[in-house]
């Protein structure tokens, strides 16, 4: 199992070698990745194709680095790579484009969309009679998209339990705190009144993710992971500025410095 | 007289059965749209997601990644409209098998009034990279458009409508990407319509006929690709080009046709259309007539330009 350091170096060099990207939301997420990219997913990476492994759709596009570093990282392709991010031909688009890269398993960037589809998906898998699972994360910021809602209405609805939702709550969005721009508390409650079994997590907390993720329910799962937005960087933590913004040489070495 | 709405019904009923990976959505208003024969038909490949649009074009774009071929249909205004982001971002940046079906396409849907008469969504689908975009002029052409529909591969658009319109096809009259018809042949000028404008221009081309003005009558169902092969045939025997849609002139078959045109064989092109204007409550006919959207209005224009 890779180590949420290694993860983290790598989303650091790749958008700093990028010279632009999304820092704050990447690093939030690393270890939901980790455990959903070697613990739960059933996946092949030599055969990116398998029609009955296990999905992940990123809906929070913006947290790209932290995808393709965990790809690499699990051997869909060489880490050599992961320092072309954003660059011209290079695979590693902005935002993940699925034909641009091996092991995407959908394209996102346009916030909102993840959920739906994730939700077509499964239901494809269900009536194709396949066990695989759906694993979508969203954005807390996010979930002020109302097709959210639409979604989280009819996933309950058609009893899709073979999908798991994760929220990356790390409570800042692009221009400020969550609670400032627009608040979504109380978050659980909303996600019940719509019919799912919610569970809640520290998102930087292995164990406590295992715990989540193992949660017995015959409704559809949502796990709200309460995570830091630019976890593991003090000068990114719980900062919008670092939504969306490139550590330049010095920020870089300094961040890299304080990295566990 | 048939409605092009049951010669989807009737091409969906035959997909259905001839691959069992296509899927049926609707957004409540499928007895509206007719699907109720398709959930009648195939239960378990049948879903209504209720009033969300949005969320029905991100399930179809799930269930293409599964795989599948999914139909969605509800009116044009809200197929095309509500959930352009997703049919952009989603369906056609992915390049998904997902084929939407808007339903009471231009001003057939009348009564409705402005609010539910899409005039627009030719356009904002037609500029979507990897979208093909077919517009059937009768029941026949609209059933031959869904069942062509299946060996496309990428998203597809089918615009029909509600109302009876007169029988042109035969029903084994295939539908192909890029392909229109050459209906009529004649010196003075041309005619390209699409959709429920191509009986009015038949009706224009036989007023015109009595007065001794001969016209071809083209038929672009596929607006995109555009066949490009018929629109130069027609530019070499005729000066004039006369367009005809129910749909706003800015962005659809007059655009089409004009962005082709003014490229490779300049001509003088003439739109009938709707000219920057939202519809109202109407009889379908009233709503046309008000809107210039008839034979005589196509007659017109043709004499007018020959006049010139």
């Amino acid at each position: 199992m890779v180590s949420p350091k290694v993860i983290r170096e790598d989303i650091l060099r790749m958008i700093h070698s990028a010279g632009s990207g999304h820092p704050g939301g990447s690093l939030s997420l690393v270890e939901i990745l980790i455990h959903l990219y070697w613990k739960e997913m059933r996946i092949d990476p030599d055969n990116p194709q398998w029609e009955d492994r296990d999905r992940l759709v990123l809906s929070k596009g913006h947290g790209a680095p932290a995808l393709y570093s965990i790809l690499a990282r699990k051997g869909f392709f060489s880490t050599d790579k992961l320092e072309t991010l954003r660059r011209f031909g290079s695979g590693l688009e902005g935002h993940p484009h699925m034909q641009s890269l091996p092991g995407l398993d959908c394209s996102t960037g346009s916030l909102g969309q993840g959920l739906g589809i994730a939700a077509g998906l499964a239901l494809g898998l269900t009536i194709r009679k396949s066990r695989a699972r759906v694993f979508c994360i969203l954005g807390d910021g996010e979930l002020q998209e109302g097709s959210i809602w639409e979604s989280a209405m009819s996933i309950p609805a058609l009893k899709q339990t073979n999908l798991i939702a994760i929220v990356d709550r790390n409570h800042v969005q692009l221009d400020d705190a969550v609670d400032k721009i627009m608040p979504l508390e109380p978050l659980a409650g909303k996600w019940k009144a719509f019919g799912w079994t919610v569970a809640t997590c520290d998102g930087h907390d292995r164990e406590d993710i295992e715990k989540a993720f193992s949660t017995v329910t015959d409704k559809p799962l949502v796990i709200i992971a309460e995570t830091v937005k630019g976890k593991g960087v003090s000068f990114m933590e719980n900062q919008a500025l670092w939504h969306g913004k490139a550590p330049d040489k010095e920020q870089l070495r300094k961040a890299l410095e304080e990295l566990e | 007289m048939r409605a092009t709405r049951e010669g989807y019904v009737q091409g969906l009923l035959e997909a259905g059965e001839i691959n069992e990976k296509v899927v049926v959505i609707d957004g409540d208003v499928s007895r509206s749209t007719g699907t109720t024969a398709f959930q009648k038909k195939f239960p378990e490949r049948f879903f209504n997601l209720g009033i969300a649009e949005q969320n029905m074009a991100e399930y179809c774009a799930g269930l293409a990644l599964a795989g599948f071929i999914p139909f969605y249909s509800t009116y044009a205004v809200f197929a095309a409209g509500r959930a352009w982001d997703q049919i952009r971002t989603s369906i056609c940046n992915m390049n998904l098998n997902v084929r939407i079906g808007g339903a009471h396409g231009g001003t057939s849907v009348g009564p409705d009034g402005a609010t539910h008469q899409a005039l627009e969504d030719i356009a904002i689908t037609r500029v979507l990279p990897n979208m093909t975009v077919l517009v059937p002029a009768d029941a026949n052409q609209t059933r031959q458009a869904v069942l062509a529909s299946l060996e496309i591969d990428g998203p597809v658009y089918i615009r029909y409508g509600r109302n009876p319109v007169p029988e042109m096809y035969d029903r084994n009259k295939s539908v192909v990407p890029g392909k229109g018809h050459l209906l009529k042949e004649g010196g003075h000028a041309s005619i390209i319509a699409a959709g429920a404008m191509l009986a009015p221009s038949l009706e224009a081309a036989r007023t015109l006929s009595k007065k001794g003005i001969d016209v071809s009558v083209a038929d672009m169902v596929s607006i995109k690709p555009l066949d490009t092969d018929l629109i130069q045939h027609l530019a070499t025997s005729s000066e004039v080009i006369i367009t005809a849609e129910d749909h706003q002139i800015a962005g659809g078959l007059f655009g089409a046709v004009s962005e082709y045109m003014s490229e490779h064989c300049p001509r003088r092109i003439i739109p009938v259309g709707v000219y920057n204007r939202f519809g109202c409550s109407g009889t379908p006919e009233e709503v046309m007539v008000h809107c210039g959207l008839t034979a005589e209005a196509i007659a017109g224009k043709v004499e007018e330009a020959l006049i010139k």
